[in-house]
């Protein structure tokens, strides 16, 4: 699918023989891949080939044992997750992790946890500087509000939301931290087709209008093949494939180890 | 009036000039109500005609506008008078086909769009309509890769340098609009027939808001939402020529999810919704009394009785007892003021409901819980204004007297004529249908029977072609069975058939919000809607309402005759998409008839089922079949004089 | 779109399997199934599909009475096996008459081995002796792989091998009526396939019947014979198979097809299109 709205950059993320173990499980083994600005791109594979450990270990959760990971030219040792987030990546997670006594505009304003300047002082007289930054925290929520559209569910506590809106909050969150780069979870897991299309668009957008790289594990060949620049295709913790949704879906050894003959 | 405002662009002119820092539109937009004064409202519009015109748009042409209420595209109307064009609002869930048709019709060569989906219908069209040069679009979502498109923005963009390249341009075309230059095409659906272009003048429609304006009282200071179709006369007159004429704001939803929301936000003083917005209201409102405790039922029910003896003559001034003040003050504070202000009504200082009669019952109730709403009677034609009810004078079955400058009289055949400066120039490129809807006595005539009672208010019988006669000769008029049967919140639509009959017989539309609710609560499981319609219960609930209808019927010794003997419950909604209602939701009565003419003889033939198989046309175009076979049931009927004496 | 009526197998005097308008609330408030019916005939395989958080796994957990675990309860309807009342048995009781659910997520004994995996799927029955070995033969016919991987610890075992046993271990109690959870979650589709052939396959040759859960409404439709699709706790249609896979509404809404074949997620549009009050 040709797009002429959109360009892939530079290599801005290298992940160079990764290696992961957990006591003696090894959960990943000596993977390479690199992700463009800009870029979708997937990580493909069946269950427990490490496509978690996989995006764990690009925003820090997880420390491998080998390899190098290079973030815009600086090569990552030891980085722990708000770090991650203070270079910009942000993750959303397989289970939906919200505050669901919460209301949906303040689940997404937790998402600006970060951006907060102001001293907890300032915060609590409520006075310059926190002031402003509480307006410019609200008006770029209500832009993800807007976005997203879900105005009509701002103030809906997010238990009382069906399934797929609550993923769309998710996402609403992730992307009110203003990232460069965005980890997705299995996004659409549990959607059915009318939702995935919703959530596609979404995705789409974000990464369009914002530029925002993406970087996002799923199951659902249709999606993975139809929005994403390049997958990653892995199986039991080792790289098994990696080009284009065209290259991949022809390659032998993904076609037998996980597409099977229907693709 | 000077003669400087004898347009509407030149009556913004002036609003900028006397109130211009005063908040003039706002629109919902990241959460906030954002706001624009007059004078920065005559600034865009400004840009924007500019802009039209740097892109070739000259005096004379036709510019369509397609969407939901945006302040752009109410500047984009402004703009396009401003230059001596004539803009053409057309309904924006119309699919397709109709839109092309309307394009087609009013030879359209500029199109503004609000957003994508309405931006694909118009690309869409372009295989039909030749004539179709120009689209601009006000919302760029999901526009990106589209092309050949001009975003309203860039739009302004050209216009603001054109205007600097090209200085006193604006001001001479402003100059030039003549009070009797055409203003506006307002497309009418009509029951029958393809749809027609209104044409109507900036004159008439300013003599109408002036009118309209100083009858209410209408100030810099009150507050409307603008939520109703722009394409509909009723927008026209009061979220547009009413706004430019009083001075006061207009405030446009965030979406069409968010309007009830929007509404107690904004707290509008002025407010006009067709009955069915009313029905619907009222409906949320019994849902949720349904769902409620047994105390807060009892007490709903307490005070709404309350309501219904005292409440309207409050409102209207006259003589209340000193207990009973005081009965319906406590109702007031625990049930009406709560209720009015859920609805979003409680700064209402007048509402007013036309487009459609409305059921006595559901008039009365607004006004009882202390809600101003009044009646008015009106067409496209006559630019929405013939008659008005006015403050203290309101009557449940009455459209008021003839508004000032409007002369109105009864034909023989008890036909509506009504003549003055509101009415049509013509139906666009239809000097047939002109000439047949004006006489030569210069008298429009509404389709519409009705007489005047003894205080001089006007009263619709139905439409005078639908007013019919049953077999014994009793007089039928389908319209007002069917608003009684649409009181219940359980009834979504009604029609009625009865003419040359022996008795009368109905469709009836559930209301799946309400019924689904009902069936819920009471573990009747379902399938969807058609599955729904069909359930014994839901027939043994909706015969148990037409039964009440009938009692009441049974009463008036003119409609006892009228009391439907049988019905059965559609499979499916009526539906503007399938020809059967209009686009302003009114029931094409001829064309169900004939679609449906297996059902009205199963009816008739006392069968207690009939299968049937229809096709629906889906938003996007596509078709699909819906069958199901339908039961018929019969209703108990009362014979007239029994009951009157158990009353 | 029609609704089909249920009449899948009325001609039959006794279905195995028949749940009448059951109502499911967790929480003594959240109302998860709002009356939902349906009905399995003898030697079917029966889908039951929609989205996440539609009912499914409610209704096969109230079908095998494990609500009570999750503060669920029947708070309505009646749920008849082979004509008779099961609603207040226990699962023991509902496995020796033979219906045997398999849960979502497979739920192994990691530490224990493929084989003894498999054989505690005997235990509810008290199987002893020669049949244990046959029915363990059995199983290994159908699932060759189990064979080969019968001495590896469950827990190293790949996905796709955990839901073959989880569907061995319940094979493992004879049952005449297998309730089956979403057994494609998180697996490669080419282990979809295989798994659904195995139950075809089963279904086929040992008449065993399936009820089984589904968001992969395309596989389950190719293998199912009849299909009730849920919706925010209720049925809003069901059918054959065949006929559900050919409904333009199946096709747009929970395959996503269009008359035009398959939209690309890429060209999906900015709003939506859709009857209302034909859901």
């Amino acid at each position: 699918m040709a797009d002429v709205g959109r360009s892939t950059g530079e290599v801005i993320l290298k992940l160079e023989r990764i290696s992961l173990a957990f006591g003696g499980v090894k959960a990943l083994t000596d993977i390479s891949f690199d992700v463009r600005e800009h870029e979708i791109r997937a990580i493909i594979g069946p269950n427990g080939a490490g496509k978690s450990s996989m995006l764990n270990v690009i925003n820090g959760v997880y420390q491998p044992q080998q390899g190098t990971i290079t973030f815009r030219g600086q090569v990552r040792r030891d980085m722990v997750p708000h770090q991650a987030a203070a270079q910009g990546i942000a993750r959303t997670f397989q289970n939906i992790a919200l505050f669901k006594g919460m209301t949906v505009l303040d689940n997404i304003m937790t998402g600006r946890n970060l951006k907060m300047r102001a001293t907890i002082i300032e915060q609590a007289i409520h006075f310059g500087r926190a002031r402003r930054e509480e307006l410019e925290n609200r008006r770029k929520v209500e832009e993800v509000i807007d976005f997203l559209e879900i105005q009509h569910i701002r103030k809906t506590p997010v238990g009382r939301l069906p399934y797929g809106l609550q993923k769309r909050v998710e996402l609403a969150r992730a992307l009110a931290a203003e990232p460069s780069m965005l980890l997705l979870d299995e996004p659409m897991a549990g959607m059915n087709v009318e939702e995935k299309q919703d959530m596609c668009r979404f995705v789409l957008d974000v990464n369009e209008q914002y530029g925002t790289t993406i970087v996002l594990i799923e199951h659902d060949m249709g999606v993975v093949m139809d929005i994403s620049d390049r997958v990653v295709v892995l199986d039991y913790g080792k790289k098994i494939g990696d080009g284009t949704p065209d290259e991949v879906r022809a390659d032998p050894v993904v076609i037998d180890a996980y597409l099977g003959v229907a693709h | 009036m000077s003669e400087t405002m004898e347009t509407l662009p030149r009556v913004l002119l002036h609003q900028a000039q006397v109130r211009g820092d005063q908040p003039a539109i706002r629109e919902k937009d990241l959460g906030i109500w954002q706001e624009w004064t007059w004078r920065q409202v005559a600034d865009e519009v400004r840009a924007l005609a500019c802009g039209l015109a740097a892109n070739g748009f000259k005096r004379g042409m036709h510019l369509a506008i397609i969407g939901d209420n945006r302040p752009r595209l109410y500047w984009t109307m402004l703009a396009v008078q401003a230059l001596g064009g004539v803009p053409v609002p057309m309904y924006q869930d119309a699919p397709m086909a109709e839109l092309a048709y309307v394009l087609n019709d009013g030879a359209i060569v500029y199109a503004v769009a609000e957003d994508q989906e309405q931006v694909d219908k118009l690309v869409e069209s372009l295989d039909e309509v030749a004539s179709l040069k120009h689209i601009f679009y006000d919302d760029p979502r999901g526009l990106r890769n589209y092309e050949g498109l001009v975003a309203l923005d860039a739009i302004q963009e050209q216009g603001r340098a054109f205007d600097r390249a090209h200085p006193g341009f604006y001001e001479r075309e402003l100059a030039a609009g003549k009070a009797d230059d055409i203003a506006i095409i307002l497309y009418t659906s009509g029951t029958t027939g393809k749809p027609k272009g209104v044409l109507q003048t900036h004159g008439s429609f300013l003599m109408v808001g002036r009118a309209g304006c100083a009858f209410d009282r209408l100030g810099p200071r009150d507050r409307v939402l603008c939520y109703l179709p722009m394409a509909w006369v009723g927008d026209y007159l009061f979220s547009y020529t009413q706004w430019l004429v009083a001075g006061f704001s207009i405030n446009c939803p965030e979406s069409g999810a968010t309007v009830t929301t929007d509404l107690r936000e904004i707290g509008p003083t002025y407010y006009f919704a067709p009955p069915r917005v009313f029905e619907n209201l009222l409906t949320q409102v019994m849902i949720r009394m349904d769902d409620a405790c047994a105390l807060k039922k009892w007490m709903f029910r307490t005070c709404m009785s309350i309501a219904k003896r005292y409440g309207a003559e409050l409102l209207d001034g006259r003589k209340v007892r000193l207990v009973d003040r005081a009965k319906y003050w406590l109702g007031n504070l625990l049930v009406y003021a709560p209720l009015r202000d859920v609805l979003g009504l409680s700064r209402i200082r007048v509402a007013y409901t036309a487009g459609a009669a409305i059921s006595p019952d559901l008039f009365r109730f607004y006004r009882s819980i202390g809600i101003n709403i009044k009646q008015f009677y009106g067409s496209t034609e006559t630019c929405g204004y013939t008659c008005l009810q006015d403050d203290g004078d309101v009557k449940l079955d009455t459209v008021g007297k003839p508004a000032p400058g409007v002369e109105l009289k009864i034909a023989s055949n008890s036909e509506v004529l009504v003549r003055g400066p509101m009415l049509l120039q013509g139906y666009y490129k239809r000097p047939d249908a002109t000439a047949e809807a004006i006489d030569m006595e210069g008298y429009f005539h509404t389709g519409d029977a009705g007489y005047f009672d003894d205080a001089g208010h006007l009263k619709i019988v139905d439409r005078a072609k639908d007013v019919g006669k049953l077999a014994n000769g009793a007089l039928f008029a389908p319209n007002y069975i069917e608003n009684k049967l649409k009181f219940s919140p359980h009834v979504k639509e009604a029609v009625a058939f009865g003419h040359g009959r022996d008795e009368v017989c109905a469709f009836i539309n559930i209301d799946i919000d309400s019924v689904g609710n009902w069936a819920e609560r009471r573990g009747l499981a379902y399938a969807g809607y058609t599955d729904l319609a069909q359930k014994p219960d839901v027939y043994d609930l909706i015969r148990g309402y037409i039964e009440g209808v009938n009692a009441e019927l049974a009463l008036d010794p003119a409609l006892s005759s009228s009391q439907v003997h049988r019905f059965l419950i559609l499979h499916k909604e009526l539906d503007p998409d399938d020809d059967e209602l209009t686009r302003t939701r009114k029931v094409r009565r001829g064309f169900i008839a004939d679609k449906y003419r297996i059902l009205i003889e199963a009816l008739y033939a006392g069968r207690a089922s009939q299968h049937i198989e229809t096709q629906v046309k889906f938003e996007d175009g596509r078709t699909g079949m819906v069958s199901a076979d339908l039961r018929i049931e019969t209703v108990t009927t009362y014979p007239a004089a029994a009951m009157r004496k158990a009353a | 779109m029609t609704t089909v009526a249920a009449t899948q197998s009325r001609a039959n005097p006794v279905p195995d399997l028949m749940v009448n308008n059951i109502e499911v609330v967790y929480d003594h408030v959240i109302l998860v199934l709002k009356g939902v019916s349906l009905e399995v005939a003898p030697g079917r395989m029966v889908a039951l599909l929609g989205a996440n958080g539609a009912g499914k796994s409610t209704t096969l957990k109230a079908i095998s009475n494990l609500l009570g675990a999750e503060r669920g309860a029947v708070t309505k309807g009646t749920i008849e096996y082979r004509g008779a009342r099961v609603d207040r048995l226990g699962t023991d009781d509902l496995v020796r008459m033979g219906v045997c659910q398999v849960m979502e997520g497979r739920h192994c004994f990691a530490h224990l081995t493929v084989e003894e995996n498999l054989l505690t799927g005997a235990f509810a029955r008290r199987a002893m002796g020669k049949s244990l070995k046959d029915d363990l033969d059995k199983v290994y016919h159908y699932f060759p792989r189990l064979k080969q991987r019968r001495g590896s610890q469950a827990g190293y075992t790949s996905g796709g091998e955990q839901q073959m046993i989880a569907v061995g271990r319940a094979l493992m109690s004879a049952p005449s009526l297998v309730l089956l959870d979403e057994p494609s979650m998180g697996l490669a589709p080419q282990v979809v396939e295989e798994i659904f052939e195995i139950v075809r396959d089963l279904n086929a040759r040992e008449r065993v019947s399936f009820l089984i859960a589904e968001q992969n409404t395309m596989t389950a439709l190719r293998v199912c014979d009849y299909g009730y699709i849920l919706e925010n706790g209720r049925v809003v249609m069901d059918g054959k198979a065949s006929e559900l896979a050919g409904n333009e509404d199946v096709k747009e809404f929970y395959l996503g097809l269009s008359a035009a074949g398959r939209r690309s997620f890429r060209d999906v549009k900015h709003y939506r299109r859709r009857k209302r009050w034909l859901t």
